[in-house]
């Protein structure tokens, strides 16, 4: 058995001019979740479909689950699934006929394919919704179904492209949660996505992407150790002694303490958790009390800022769905 | 995070767990076809109206034909139609062979072609199965379009049964014909380019043949590509089947052009379609 799931050497893939995959080196461990994260036009999709063999890298090699991409792409199809970025379902057949139909083509003869057609729309909660055109599916629902019908056979890899782009916050719960179940089976998952959120919740090991290149990998707090500390913000019970608390951090911390507008808060930046709690423990000795204080660390937007020097929207003003709001 | 399994989260890893273990050998080619012509049927069962397109068009040219220049065309508007609805059988069957290419496009338009190009199968199977499912779709259009005939007073010398071995040259002729618009539909970026190219080929291909008239009153250059038009051919050896007189070198003559075109188009479309988008 290959010891990576997906390893990859100079991978690249040009349009013309275009370096959409720009030499890139890669290792997936079998059984993570790995997160490729990065803007519209960063490359994304190229990389997945060159890695699902639809399409042919113009340079480099790649091989998955031990299989060459272009020598022995039969061998690859036969262990991986695809849920591409735009949902890959018919959309003029029912749910469940897109299910049989998958079925079948699997090698599931009759009553097989419809009994896993019937199992995989109960299990992913679609069965209402069976006898409906896909085409009148939520776009919640088309996801689901769709990954759904990536399970007909237990993939031993499963490329997610882009999951919950354009859902609305309950339906990417829900895929979130799918996707965490399908990890605990032991699924290796390679997902891509647009909202730094989703790569800190699910993946394991991140790959941040930008025009066709890796520029940073890592864990999620491993990349965010990169771009130094957090922000240590504090609300403190009165205003009286707003001026002795700010002089207490700014001499215990290095960075510049900013009051906010209310008379009550202040916040400053600081370079590990430790100093942030030191300080915290400094300004109760001095019996200074807090309504309240938090010490957050830099988001993965901040990170994207940090490495690309520019904020992670697509810069041709294509349309994006609104990124996910912090989960609580 | 919490460290309770939400439902969903459960239900995944499960649906995985329950995969059911699959044969080695994936499905083979046949059998794949089969599935993908089940597709095809599907869509025409959720869309008739995708067969109502290609059939209302030649029902209202024999509608309107046959009534409005029948008389003045052939003396009166039972012999016109006589005459005329072989050939309208034809054009029906031509213009329902644009639908391989159309429906093909937008399937590759809306990606779940990704998917279906993924799968471990015999790859041509989509297109080999919409191909299987378009006999049943020239058949029922043929078939309809024939009733409509039959009710207006059409009667075939050859005996209704005539109608049979009509359709299964029709069938052949559409079956090779149809490649042109697979190819075209493979090379284009929409469904309805597909259809404005179509009809930018079928419109002379069937007016300029013997559909309506007998060439024998056009300018003899008309007459000259109307002789080599293979819609004509078809027509000329539809009639004579229906009129109960099978003419075996018409018959070959009317597959000729299907012939070359499904050996020239044939392999386009397989090297369009395995080409990478």
């Amino acid at each position: 058995m290959a010891a990576h799931a997906i390893e990859t050497r100079a991978l690249s893939r040009r349009f013309g001019e275009t370096r959409a995959v720009d030499a890139i080196d890669l290792e997936v461990r079998r059984g993570e979740i790995f997160g490729v994260l990065g803007p519209n036009v960063a490359g994304k999709t190229t990389l997945v479909r060159m890695l699902a063999t639809l399409l042919r890298p113009s340079g480099g090699s790649a091989l998955v689950l031990g299989h060459d991409i272009e020598r022995e792409a039969r061998e690859v199809r036969r262990k991986i699934s695809l849920t591409g970025q735009f949902a890959s379902v018919d959309e003029d057949l029912t749910g469940y006929e897109n299910l049989v139909l998958l079925a079948r083509l699997a090698g599931l003869k009759g009553h097989e394919a419809k009994d896993r057609a019937s199992g995989l729309l109960g299990a992913f909660d679609l069965a209402d919704a069976a006898g409906r055109q896909a085409k009148d599916f939520s776009g919640g629902m088309r996801r689901k179904l769709d990954i759904a019908a990536s399970l007909i056979r237990r993939p031993e890899l499963l490329f997610l492209d882009e999951p919950t782009t354009g859902l609305d916050p309950r339906s990417r719960n829900q895929v979130w949660d799918i996707v965490r179940g399908l990890a605990a089976s032991g699924t290796t998952i390679l997902l891509t996505t647009q909202y730094l959120e989703e790569a800190d919740q699910l993946a394991g090991e991140i790959a941040v992407v930008d025009h066709g290149r890796i520029i940073a990998r890592g864990t999620s707090a491993e990349l965010k150790a990169k771009v130094g500390g957090g922000v240590l913000q504090i609300s403190l019970a009165g205003k009286d002694r707003r001026e002795e608390a700010s002089q207490l951090l700014s001499g215990m911390l290095s960075g510049e303490v900013r009051a906010g507008g209310n008379g009550v808060s202040l916040s400053v930046d600081v370079s590990d958790p430790d100093a942030g709690l030191a300080a915290l423990s400094a300004l109760s000795a001095a019996g200074i009390a807090l309504s309240g204080y938090s010490l957050s660390q830099p988001s993965l937007d901040e990170v994207f800022f940090a490495l690309t020097g520019r904020p992670p929207e697509p810069e041709d003003g294509l349309e994006t769905a609104p990124a996910p709001e912090a989960a609580s | 995070m919490s460290d309770v399994t939400k439902p969903m989260e459960q239900a995944a890893e499960d649906a995985v767990l329950s995969a059911p273990a699959i044969a080695a050998r994936p499905p083979h080619a046949v059998s794949v076809s089969l599935t993908y012509a089940w597709r095809a049927l599907l869509k025409i069962k959720h869309m008739p109206e995708q067969l109502f397109d290609v059939v209302v068009t030649p029902i209202m040219f024999t509608v309107m034909f046959t009534y409005l220049f029948g008389g003045a065309l052939a003396g009166s508007t039972d012999a016109y139609l006589q005459f005329l609805l072989p050939g309208i059988l034809v054009q029906t069957i031509v213009f329902t062979s644009v639908y391989t290419g159309f429906t093909l496009n937008t399937d590759i338009s809306k990606g779940v072609f990704d998917r279906f190009r993924s799968l471990p199968v015999w790859s041509p199977g989509p297109i080999a199965g919409a191909m299987l499912a378009d006999v049943f779709r020239f058949t029922a259009s043929g078939v309809i379009v024939f009733i409509v005939g039959t009710l207006m007073g059409y009667r075939p010398e050859g005996g209704f049964i005539a109608v049979i071995p009509a359709l299964l040259l029709m069938n052949a002729f559409a079956f090779g014909f149809g490649w042109i618009f697979t190819a075209l539909a493979l090379s284009v970026r929409t469904p309805s380019t597909v259809m404005t190219l179509a009809w930018l080929v079928l419109m002379p291909l069937t007016f300029a043949s013997n559909i309506y008239v007998d060439p024998a009153t056009m300018p003899g250059w008309l007459q000259a590509v109307v002789a080599v038009n293979p819609v004509s051919l078809l027509v000329t050896a539809i009639r004579d089947i229906m009129a109960g007189a099978p003419d075996l070198r018409a018959i070959l003559l009317a597959l000729l052009a299907p012939g070359v075109i499904a050996a020239i188009f044939g392999p386009i479309t397989m090297w369009l379609y395995r080409k990478e988008r």
